[in-house]
C-alpha cells in the first residue's frame, strides 16, 4: 500500500479543499509546557477555534514521520483537554501540500515487519481519535494530501486505496471526501499562496465554530462502504452476505488480472477492507497494521520505494542552471515525436517552433499537439482556455524563418544519418551562436552526427520515448566534445517538460536502447523456436512487463528494430546474436511494420478491441524455425533468458561507465522500457534476485546458446563478492 | 459549452487528419478504468448562473427609510485650497473636444416597467431625450455610436435602429461597439478620436441594455438540425434529419453569465477578489449601504439632472431610477452569500444588480460647440484602456488605469475633484481601493515604484454609484462622465476621474476637465 501511494504521490491535488472529521473523546492529559521545543508543529488558540499549522523543517513537504506524529499527539491532548478549546482547525503553513504520507526513511529504517506493525497501529490510534474526537477538527487542505496524510482527515474511499491515484479536489468533494472547497485566491494584499493560506484558515476556523455551535450539522456521516456504494439499494444489497461475496470477488477478479498477482499491496487491502466489514473495524484495524507490516518488508516495497526515490533523484539538474535559459525552442520534424515533445513544451510555457518539410506533415504534427491538450480539456484537467493559450505558444512552420532566435534545436527527423546531418547544416546556418542542437535518435551515436558540427560542444543527444506525453523518461546522451552547459540546458528543458532524466554517455545505442536489443533478439530467436506471439506475450507481461514482447516490436515498429538490431548488430557483434534478422527483413518485405500499417505480428484495425494474429507470420517464422532446446525452454526459462540478457547488458553498460550510476540505469529500464516496476529496474534486480542466482542462469543458456549469454565482468565481481550490492 | 464549440471548429480546419495512431504505455499496471462522470448539466447550471445574479429584493429591500449617513463628516468639503498641477489640459495642436450634455432614462431593475421594451427602444429614447436637451439640429451630427453587451439579435446595430427611430437624420450613420461594463466608455472614446482626428465635428455617443430580455437560443444540435431542415429537398431527407432529434436537444443555451475565458462567474470572481485583498462582509455592506444612502440623498435633492423622463408606451412615465434601496445593515447581514456558498461574502445586497437603461451625450469640437453658440460641460481628456488576467484580476481595470491615466495627463491623486468610479461590487470597489493604497501590489504586480494612493472618500462617487444607480452594462460609461461633469459644475472642482473595470479583464479611465464658467 505505502508503495503504492509512494508512486502515486507524483499527482497533487490542485484545489483547496477543506473537510472536517467526527469525533469524540475527551480525556485529561497533563499540559504539556515544551511549546517551544516543537518542530513541526505550530499551534495556537483563536477565540475558542485551536489552530494546528504543520510545517516540518528544512522541507518542501510534510511528511507522517515519529517527530511529527509524537508532537501531532501531543498538541491534540491539550486541545481535548483544555476547557477553553471547542473546535480545532488542522493547516499545513505550507504552500501545495497538507502531509504527503508516510516518511519513507521512517519505513525504510525498520528491519521486521513487526516495527512496521506497530508504527501502523499508532498511527491508527491517533486516526482513531482525531475521528471520534467530541470536539470538531476541521482539516483544511492546500496541496497534496495523500496516504497518512490523508487518514488524518478522511476515510480513505475503496478505489483510492487501491490505485494510489490522485483525486481532484471538486471529485473529492463529490465523492464526499471533502465538505467544502475553498478556491485560491489571485494577488492581494499578500503573495497568492501565502494569502489562500491565510484565508483557508479563516474559513476553516468559521466552519470550526460553526460545528461546535452546531449552527453546520455535518453532511457527511457515511462510513467507507457508503460513501463508494452511494444509493440506498447498494446499501441495502451490501448487507446480504451472498452479494458482498460475489463483490469480493469480482474486485479480486479485476485487481488479479489487472497486477497479474506480481503486486501484493492491492490483494491484500481487499483482504483488510474484507476483514473490516466482516469482522467488525477493530479486527479490521488490526489486520491492516499487521499486512502493512508484511507488506513494508516485501521485495516489491523496497523495488518501488527504490524507484521513487530514484526518481526523485532524475528530477534535478545536477549540472547547475544553464548560462542561458531556453525560452525559444524549435523542433524538427512533425512526426509523431516530434509533435509529442511540442506538446509537453507548449503546456510548459515554452515558445515552440515546430517545422516540416511538407504541409500534410506539419498539419498532421499540430492536431496531434490540439489532440493532446483537447484531451485534457475533456478530462478536466485544463480549461479550454488553457488550452488555446497553450496552443497559442505552437507555431507551424515549412522554413527557417525565426529561427535565429533558437535558444535550442530539438531535431526528430527520420533516423538517418545522412538525412540528420542535412539538417544540422542547415540548422547551424541559420542559429545563433548560444543555440543547443539536440538530436532525437534512438540509435545513431551522437558523436556521429556531430562529426560535421561546426560547434560540436552544442551537440547533444535528447532520447524521448514514444508517446512524449505519456512516457516520464527522457535520456540525455553526451559526448566527450558536449560541453557541460549544453548539457544543463538539455536537462532544464527536460525537466521544464516533465520528464524524469537519466544522463549517459554516448556510444551505439546508449543505454536505453542497448539493452532492449538483446532482449529483443531474443524475442525473436524464440518466436523462432516455436512459440507464438501470443504465448510470448503473456508471458513477458506476467513476468511483469507492461507490454509484450511481441506487441513491443509491433508498437516500436518492425522498420525500427530492424534498423536498430543491424546497426547494434554490427558494433556488439555476437553478443547481440540469437535471433535472426531474416525474420523482420521478411516481414518489411511483406509490409508488417507493426501497428503503424496496420499489420505486424497482430492485425490492428481501427476500432476493433481486440487484436488477432496475423496468420502470414506463421509461413515466414516457420521458414526459419529454429530447433529448440527443451532444457532451456520452459516457461520460467524463457521468462529469465529474456531479463538476464537486459539485465547483463545494463550491468555492462554500468561498467563501461555509460551509465553513470546504477539509479539511473534502473530508472532508465523501469520508466522507459517497461521493465517489470515490481522488480525495481535491472540494478535492483540483481541486489534482491541475487548476482550469483544471475550468473547462474546465465551460464547456463551461455552452455546452451554461447556467448550471447555470457555474464559481464562486473555481474561477476558481485557474484563473487555477496556483500557487494549496488544499493547499499 | 466552449469547449464542443471550439473542437466542431477544429474538427472543420482538419478534416482529414484525425483519427492519428496513439500507444498508451502505461506501466503501472493497476490503474483502473477511469468512468467518465460527465453528464449534461449545462442547462441547469446556466439558468442557476442566472438566477443567482438575480437580486432577491423581496428580501432585504423593504426597508425604504431613510438612515442619516454614518459617514456624513467625509463629506465636508476640504478647506484647504489646492493648487493643480496643471493650470488645463489643452494639448496644443489638438483639438479640444467637450461634452455638451448628456442624459439617461431612469435605470431600472429589469424586469420592471421597461421588461416589455426592445433594446432600441430604450436607446431611442435616451437618444430623442438627447435631441431634446440640448436641440441639436438633427443634421449636423455626423456619427453615432452606442454601446452595447447582450446583443439582441434583431438589432445587432442597435446604434443605427435606435437613431432611425429618434428623430436622427438617416443620413447620419451609426454603429454599435461592445467592450462588456465599458462599452459607452468606448462609444465616448471612438468619438473623440473621430473628432480629434478631424474626421467628424459633431458625434452622439451612448450606450444601452435591457437585461429584462435576453437573446436564449436552441441548442448547437437543435439549430444545425434546423438549419439542415432548411435545406432538406425531399420529404425523406427531412424525415432522416427528424429522426434524430433527442429530446436534449431542446435544452436552450443562455447567455453566458460566465467569463468565457475562466468559466467563472463576476461575482464569484468578486468575491475571491475581496478574499484576497481581506475584506469582510461587514464593510462590504457599509460600502453598499453608503452608496444606497448617497443616491438617495442626491435623488431627493434632484442632483441626478442626466435622468430624462421616459414615457413607457402602454405604462406610466418612468420619471426616476427604482433600484435606490437604502437598507440597514442589520438587514443586510440577514443574506446569504450569492457566489461563494456558504462562506462567500458578496450577497445580493452588496452588489450591482441587474438592470435596464440606456444613455447619450452630445460630444462636439470645442469651436464647432461654441460656433453652434452652446455652453459644454466639460472637456474630454486623455484616456486609457487596460487589460490583465481575467482569472485572478478581473475586477482591478481602475486600480491599473488610474496611475497610468493621471500620469499621461501630468496630474496627480491631489488634482482630481470627482471620482467617479464604476461599482460592479463592494468588494471590487474595496479591493481597487485597497490595490490602489499597496506599495507591496504596486511594485509586484503594476511594475511600478509606490502606489497611486487611494481616492478620499469625501470625492468619491458621493451621488451613488452602479451598487445603486443601477448598472445597465453597455450604458454606464457615459452616467460616470455625466456625473463627473456635472458634479465638476455644481461644487467647483476642475478635475474628474471616470474609472471602471470590465469582463474580460479590462478596465478604463478617463479624465474629465471642467469647462471654464
Amino acid at each position: 500500500m505505502v508503495a503504492s501511494r509512494a508512486v502515486g504521490s507524483l499527482s497533487r491535488f490542485t484545489r483547496s479543499r477543506m473537510l472536517r472529521c467526527p469525533g469524540y473523546i475527551c480525556r485529561n492529559f497533563t499540559k504539556s509546557s515544551a511549546l517551544l521545543t516543537r518542530t513541526h508543529i505550530n499551534y495556537g488558540v483563536k477565540g475558542d477555534v485551536a489552530v494546528i499549522r504543520i510545517n516540518s523543517p528544512n522541507s518542501k513537504v510534510n511528511t507522517l514521520g515519529q517527530e511529527l506524529h509524537s508532537e501531532f499527539i501531543e498538541v491534540m491532548n491539550e486541545v481535548w483537554s483544555s476547557n477553553q478549546i471547542r473546535s480545532a482547525v488542522l493547516i499545513s503553513s505550507k504552500p501545495g501540500c497538507f502531509i504527503a504520507g508516510a516518511d519513507l526513511n521512517m519505513l525504510t529504517a525498520c528491519t521486521t515487519p513487526q516495527e512496521v506493525t506497530q508504527i501502523s497501529q499508532e498511527a491508527q490510534k491517533m486516526f482513531e481519535k482525531v475521528e471520534k474526537s467530541t470536539k470538531p477538527i476541521v482539516a483544511a487542505i492546500n496541496g497534496s494530501c495523500l496516504g497518512g496524510g490523508l487518514e488524518v482527515g478522511v476515510p480513505a474511499a475503496f478505489d483510492m486505496m487501491l490505485t494510489g491515484r490522485g483525486i481532484r479536489a471538486d471529485r473529492a468533494k463529490k465523492m464526499g471526501l471533502v465538505d467544502q472547497l475553498v478556491e485560491p485566491l489571485g494577488p492581494g494584499i499578500k503573495p497568492p499562496e501565502e494569502r489562500t493560506i491565510e484565508y483557508l484558515e479563516e474559513v476553516a476556523i468559521t466552519f470550526a465554530k460553526g460545528l461546535a455551535d452546531k449552527k453546520i450539522s455535518p453532511k457527511r456521516d457515511k462510513g467507507l462502504v457508503e460513501t463508494f456504494y452511494l444509493t440506498e439499494l447498494t446499501s441495502y444489497a451490501m448487507s446480504i452476505p451472498f452479494v458482498r461475496q460475489q463483490i469480493y470477488k469480482k474486485v479480486e477478479e479485476k485487481v488479479r488480472k489487472q497486477t497479474k498477482g506480481l503486486y501484493p499491496a492491492p490483494l491484500k487491502i481487499i483482504d483488510v477492507v474484507k476483514t473490516g466489514i466482516e469482522q467488525g473495524s477493530d479486527a479490521g484495524y488490526l489486520s491492516e497494521s499487521q499486512k502493512f507490516g508484511e507488506l513494508a518488508m516485501t521485495k516489491e516495497s523496497k523495488a518501488l520505494m527504490g524507484l521513487y526515490r530514484g526518481q526523485t533523484l532524475c528530477k534535478k539538474n545536477k549540472f547547475g542552471a544553464p548560462q542561458k535559459e531556453v525560452k525559444q525552442l524549435a523542433i524538427l520534424g512533425a512526426g509523431l515525436m516530434g509533435a509529442g515533445i511540442a506538446q509537453v513544451s507548449v503546456d510548459k510555457g515554452l515558445q515552440t517552433v515546430l517545422k516540416d518539410a511538407t504541409l500534410a506533415a506539419l498539419g498532421r504534427g499540430q492536431q496531434q499537439v490540439f489532440k493532446g491538450l483537447n484531451d485534457k480539456v475533456k478530462k478536466k484537467a485544463l480549461t479550454s482556455f488553457e488550452r488555446d493559450a497553450f496552443f497559442s505558444n505552437l507555431t507551424g512552420q515549412l522554413d527557417y524563418q525565426g529561427f535565429e532566435k533558437a535558444d535550442m534545436v530539438i531535431e526528430a527527423v527520420f533516423e538517418d544519418l545522412s538525412l540528420k546531418h542535412k539538417v544540422l547544416k542547415e540548422v547551424e546556418a541559420v542559429i545563433p551562436d548560444h543555440c543547443v542542437f539536440a538530436s532525437n535518435t534512438s540509435a545513431l551515436p551522437i558523436n556521429e552526427i556531430a562529426a560535421i558540427s561546426k560547434r560540436p560542444e552544442k551537440v547533444i543527444g535528447m532520447h524521448y520515448f514514444s508517446p512524449v506525453d505519456k512516457m516520464q523518461l527522457l535520456e540525455i546522451i553526451t559526448t566527450p566534445k558536449t560541453s557541460k552547459d549544453t548539457t544543463a540546458s538539455a536537462v532544464e528543458v527536460g525537466l521544464k517538460q516533465g520528464k524524469v532524466i537519466i544522463v549517459v554517455k554516448d556510444g551505439p545505442g546508449f543505454y536505453t536502447t542497448r539493452c532492449l536489443a538483446p532482449m529483443m533478439s531474443e524475442v525473436i530467436r524464440i518466436l523462432q523456436e516455436g512459440v507464438g506471439p501470443k504465448k510470448l506475450d503473456s508471458l513477458t507481461t506476467s513476468f511483469g512487463f507492461p507490454v509484450g514482447a511481441a506487441t513491443l516490436v509491433d508498437e516500436v515498429g518492425v522498420d525500427v528494430a530492424n534498423h536498430v538490431a543491424e546497426n547494434l548488430g554490427k558494433a556488439f557483434g555476437e553478443r547481440f546474436a540469437g535471433g535472426s534478422l531474416e525474420v523482420l527483413k521478411q516481414m518489411i518485405s511483406k509490409g508488417f511494420l507493426g501497428r503503424k500499417s496496420g499489420k505486424g505480428f497482430y492485425i490492428y484495425q481501427e476500432g476493433v478491441k481486440n487484436k488477432n494474429l496475423n496468420s502470414d507470420i506463421h509461413s515466414i517464422l516457420a521458414g526459419l524455425k529454429m530447433p529448440s532446446q527443451p532444457d532451456v525452454s520452459s516457461d520460467e526459462d524463457i521468462q529469465y533468458r529474456l531479463v538476464t540478457r537486459f539485465v547483463n547488458e545494463a550491468v555492462l553498460c554500468l561498467q563501461e561507465g555509460v551509465l553513470a550510476t546504477p539509479t539511473e540505469g534502473d530508472i532508465g529500464a523501469v520508466f522507459g522500457l517497461g521493465f517489470p516496476p515490481c522488480l525495481g529496474g535491472p540494478f535492483r534486480f540483481v541486489d534482491l534476485y541475487g548476482a550469483q542466482k544471475t550468473v547462474d542462469r546465465l551460464r547456463k543458456y551461455e552452455a546452451a546458446y554461447g556467448r550471447q549469454f555470457t555474464p559481464c565482468q562486473l555481474l561477476m565481481d558481485h557474484a563473487s563478492s555477496p556483500n557487494k550490492k549496488f544499493y547499499q | 459549452m466552449g469547449v464542443s464549440r471550439t473542437s466542431a471548429i477544429w474538427a472543420v480546419i482538419w478534416p482529414s487528419l484525425r483519427g492519428d495512431p496513439e500507444i498508451i504505455w502505461s506501466f503501472i499496471p493497476f490503474t483502473l478504468s477511469v468512468k467518465p462522470m460527465d453528464q449534461d448539466l449545462r442547462m441547469t447550471s446556466l439558468l442557476t448562473y442566472t438566477f443567482k445574479n438575480l437580486p432577491s429584493t423581496s428580501q432585504w429591500a423593504l426597508r425604504f427609510s431613510m438612515r442619516p449617513l454614518s459617514c456624513s463628516s467625509q463629506l465636508r468639503v476640504a478647506a484647504a485650497v489646492q493648487t493643480k498641477s496643471k493650470q488645463t489640459l489643452a494639448k496644443p495642436n489638438i483639438r479640444n473636444i467637450v461634452v455638451v450634455d448628456g442624459v439617461r432614462t431612469p435605470f431600472l431593475l429589469s424586469g420592471t416597467s421597461y421588461k416589455d421594451l426592445m433594446p432600441h427602444d430604450l436607446a431611442r429614447a435616451a437618444l430623442s431625450g438627447l435631441l431634446h436637451r440640448t436641440s441639436v439640429p438633427k443634421d449636423v451630427v455626423d456619427y453615432i455610436i452606442l454601446g452595447t453587451v447582450i446583443q439582441e439579435v434583431k438589432t445587432s446595430n442597435v446604434a443605427r435602429e435606435a437613431a432611425l427611430g429618434a428623430g436622427f437624420s438617416d443620413k447620419t450613420p451609426a454603429h454599435t461597439v461592445t467592450m462588456a461594463c465599458i462599452s459607452s466608455n468606448q462609444a465616448m472614446t471612438t468619438a473623440v478620436s473621430l473628432i480629434a482626428s478631424g474626421q467628424c465635428d459633431v458625434v452622439v455617443a451612448g450606450g444601452v441594455e435591457l437585461m429584462s430580455d435576453v437573446p436564449i437560443r436552441h441548442s448547437r444540435k437543435m439549430r444545425k438540425m434546423m438549419l439542415d431542415l432548411s435545406k432538406a429537398k425531399t420529404l425523406g431527407q427531412r424525415l432522416s434529419l427528424i429522426s434524430k432529434f433527442r429530446l436534449n436537444f431542446l435544452s436552450p443555451e443562455l447567455p453566458a453569465v460566465a467569463e468565457f475565458s475562466t468559466n467563472e462567474t463576476m461575482g464569484h470572481s468578486a468575491d475571491r477578489l475581496a478574499a484576497a485583498f481581506a475584506i469582510s462582509r461587514l464593510e462590504q455592506d457599509e460600502y453598499a449601504l453608503r452608496s444606497h444612502s448617497l443616491a438617495r440623498k442626491a435623488q431627493d435633492e434632484g442632483l441626478l439632472s442626466d435622468v430624462v423622463p421616459f414615457k413607457v408606451p402602454g405604462k406610466d412615465t418612468v420619471t426616476q431610477d427604482n433600484g435606490i434601496r437604502p437598507s440597514s445593515l442589520e438587514q443586510m447581514a440577514k443574506l446569504k452569500p450569492a457566489f461563494i456558498k456558504p462562506y462567500g461574502t458578496v450577497t445580493a445586497a452588496n452588489s450591482s444588480f441587474l438592470t435596464d437603461g440606456a444613455s447619450a451625450v452630445l460630444i462636439l469640437a470645442e469651436e464647432k460647440a461654441l460656433a453652434m453658440g452652446y455652453k459644454p460641460k466639460a472637456y474630454l481628456r486623455d484616456f486609457m484602456y487596460v487589460s490583465q488576467d481575467p482569472k485572478d484580476q478581473l475586477l482591478l481595470g481602475p486600480t491599473y488605469a488610474t496611475p497610468k491615466v493621471l500620469e499621461k495627463a501630468g496630474l496627480t491623486m491631489n488634482d482630481i475633484d470627482a471620482f467617479e468610479f464604476h461599482e460592479a461590487f463592494s468588494g471590487q470597489i474595496l479591493a481597487n481601493l485597497k490595490a490602489m493604497d499597496s506599495d507591496w501590489f504596486a511594485q509586484n504586480y503594476m511594475g511600478r515604484k509606490a502606489k497611486v494612493g487611494s481616492p478620499p472618500l469625501e470625492k468619491f462617487n458621493i451621488w451613488g454609484g452602479s451598487l445603486s444607480l443601477g448598472h445597465p452594462f453597455g450604458a454606464t460609461g457615459c452616467r460616470l462622465v455625466m456625473a463627473a461633469a456635472n458634479r465638476l459644475q455644481k461644487e467647483g472642482g476642475q478635475y474628474g476621474l471616470v474609472a471602471a473595470c470590465a469582463a474580460g479583464g479590462q478596465g478604463h479611465a478617463m479624465i474629465v476637465e471642467a469647462y471654464p464658467k
